[in-house]
């Protein structure tokens, strides 16, 4: 070997170069795999195409129908509230489970306990029946006290407020458990890095332990998020008029069941759809730091 | 018939230092428990400004409790630190304590530096960033003299190009180095080391106790928790051997260190000193 004659150098291997390389061996296999996908995909392009069950005319009718448009308002007014409830719920309850006061831990150990632990149905229809348990809801002192506001329940609770109340609250109980999860996995030698620096708690929370908590947050919430987007048509039952309650409406008075669903679910597919991609930029911002450095090119003079 | 008493340099030499010899560090009587176990037995140490105190020991004599301690990470459960006459964690309110609220502590708790043994940068940002962070957001300064600052700082330790990395790319070596700048950032009158060395190797070991080295040649006072005999040796002006909770030895660094009293502290001593060859 003559290590004398080795010159060093900046550049890549040229196409002549004696540096031998790794390469795959080739992959048979996959192309019966792709084969068979393209065959199944080809498949469902036919049947979408030339089956007359799926009568896409009707379908193109209603996918932009007024009432249809005002059922995913609804869908979206109530997913984005209901999950701005769940999270500042979840935030505090998450804050108040790992202090160490145990009035709060108990508050927010019953809190997460009960909302968890009954079906969403009978706490939906619990706030939409509330005027029935309480005529009156007025702020005071119990037992008897005086009341300084009050209102009767009928007007206060609407079939939207109780879909909210019943949906938040119960959303606020799973992600006080994510967002817990996400809270505990960020190593507490930062908390003590953050303190011994100077910061106030509240400053530690929101400069150290939140940012990185949220790496292990994003992804669980991502999926609550897009459940909840189909899971607001349980409101249904409160009768509220979300999507998938004015397809329900159209298809019982015209019988055209099969396509209006097929509208429902396009809609839904763009929506969770949008949310995907938004998840993916979140999750990317979080992850910073994380990846593997990016090289840039060094420039020679 | 009182004659004036002239004062003479060699008397102003014994007189000068009582001027300023209230200890910037007085741990009093110090005792903490984790569970049923107690960790600190009664530790009593001054330390005094511009001093280098080495905190030598072997494992589980509650080191690092007493520096946690000492930066009100954690309080102890009966004694009171002192820093600058200041009672850590607490106010007096005639004989009794008083336990701050969490934001007066913070407060205390900035003028004192901290550098730890797995070095807890804060991954997601930048190295920048890091050493900025708490300059702004606790002592109020601007942007722009943080960052200046920084810079000066990244110069001292050897790191100004790194300024736009994040902490995952760098070195063991290189993590401590940017923690020490983070922490000098603040201006601390006091700086804490835990083993800051003990996660890196020999060669990353020397570029940490360079730093160290010079910050000590500049005045800073210090407490440094190590296992690098040596480095005390050339170092510590004070060296204090802890054992099982309390404090079995201390004085100056070249006697504890060559010549120690206590049949322990020599025992430890020659086991450190294998280990290192
Ligand atoms: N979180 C904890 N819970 C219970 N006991 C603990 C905890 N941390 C430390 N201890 C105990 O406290 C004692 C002192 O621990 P400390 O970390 O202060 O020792 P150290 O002198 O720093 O040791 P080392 O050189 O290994 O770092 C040890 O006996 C240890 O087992
Ligand atoms: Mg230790």
């Amino acid at each position: 070997m003559n290590t004398s004659a080795i010159a060093p150098t900046q550049e890549w291997p040229g196409p002549d170069s004696q540096a031998d390389q790794i390469v795959d061996p080739p992959r048979y296999g996959r192309w019966f795999a792709v084969l068979a996908v393209a065959t199944a995909l080809a498949w469902v392009a036919f049947q979408l195409l030339t089956n007359p069950g799926f009568q896409w005319e009707i379908v193109f009718r209603y996918m932009l129908s007024p009432s249809v448009l005002t059922g995913i308002a609804m869908t979206i007014q109530l997913t984005l509230l209901v999950m701005l409830m769940g999270v500042v719920i979840g935030v505090v309850v998450a804050l108040m489970r790992m202090s160490r006061d145990p009035l709060l831990n108990m508050c927010a150990h019953g809190f997460v306990w009960f909302f968890r632990g009954t079906p969403v149905l009978v706490q939906l229809v619990f706030w939409y029946n509330l005027a029935a348990l309480f005529p009156e809801i007025g702020l005071g002192i119990p037992f008897g006290g005086p009341k300084f506001i009050e209102i009767p329940a009928t007007v206060a609770i609407s079939s939207f407020t109780a879909a909210m109340l019943g949906l938040g609250l119960n959303e606020g109980a799973y992600m006080a458990e994510i967002i817990r999860a996400g809270l505990l996995s960020v190593d507490n030698g930062q908390t003590e890095a953050s303190k011994a620096l100077g910061h106030k708690p509240f400053q530690t929370f929101r400069v150290v332990v939140l940012p990185q908590a949220m790496k292990a947050i994003v992804p669980p919430t991502g999926n609550q998020f897009i459940g909840m987007l189909k899971f607001t048509s349980i409101a249904s039952v409160v009768a509220l008029h979300e999507l998938m309650h004015s397809v329900e409406t159209i298809y019982n008075r015209t019988f055209e069941t099969m396509p209006l669903l097929i509208v429902a679910a396009l809609w839904y597919l763009i929506m969770v759809s949008i949310l995907s991609v938004a998840q993916y930029f979140i999750e990317r911002h979080y992850l910073k730091g994380w990846q593997a450095e990016v090289v840039q090119p060094q420039l020679q003079p | 018939m009182t004659k004036p008493v002239s004062i003479t340099p060699d008397i102003a030499a014994i007189i000068a230092p009582r001027v300023e010899s209230t200890p910037l560090v007085q741990i009093s009587n110090v005792w903490k428990k984790r569970g049923n176990n107690v960790v600190l037995k009664g530790v009593d140490m001054d330390v005094h400004h511009g001093k280098v105190v080495c905190l030598l020991g072997p494992s589980g004599a509650g080191k690092s409790t007493l520096l946690r301690c000492i930066n009100a990470i954690e309080l102890p459960d009966r004694g009171i630190i002192y820093i600058d006459g200041e009672a850590i964690g607490a106010r007096r309110e005639g004989a009794r304590f008083i336990r701050l609220p969490e934001r007066e502590i913070s407060r205390q708790r900035a003028d004192i530096g901290m550098v730890f043994q797995n070095f807890n940068l804060f991954p997601h940002l930048s190295v920048l960033e890091n050493i900025i962070d708490a300059p702004i957001r606790v002592r109020g300064e601007s942007k722009a003299t943080a960052t200046e600052r920084a810079y000066e700082l990244l110069e001292r330790v050897g790191l100004a190009n790194k300024a736009k990395s994040y902490p995952r790319h760098l070195s063991g070596g290189q993590q401590q180095r940017i923690a020490i700048a983070r922490a000098l950032a603040m201006r601390p009158k006091l700086m804490l080391f835990d083993e800051p060395t003990s996660a890196l190797d020999p060669h990353l070991t020397d570029e940490v106790l360079d730093v160290m080295k010079g910050l000590a040649a500049a005045g800073m006072t210090m407490i440094v928790v190590t296992h690098e005999i040596h480095f005390a040796r050339q170092v510590a002006d004070i060296a204090a051997v802890m054992a099982d909770g309390v404090i079995i030895e201390m004085g100056p660094s070249k006697d504890v260190l060559t010549r120690p009293s206590d049949p322990r502290t020599r025992k430890f001593l020659a086991r450190s000193l294998q280990e290192d060859h």
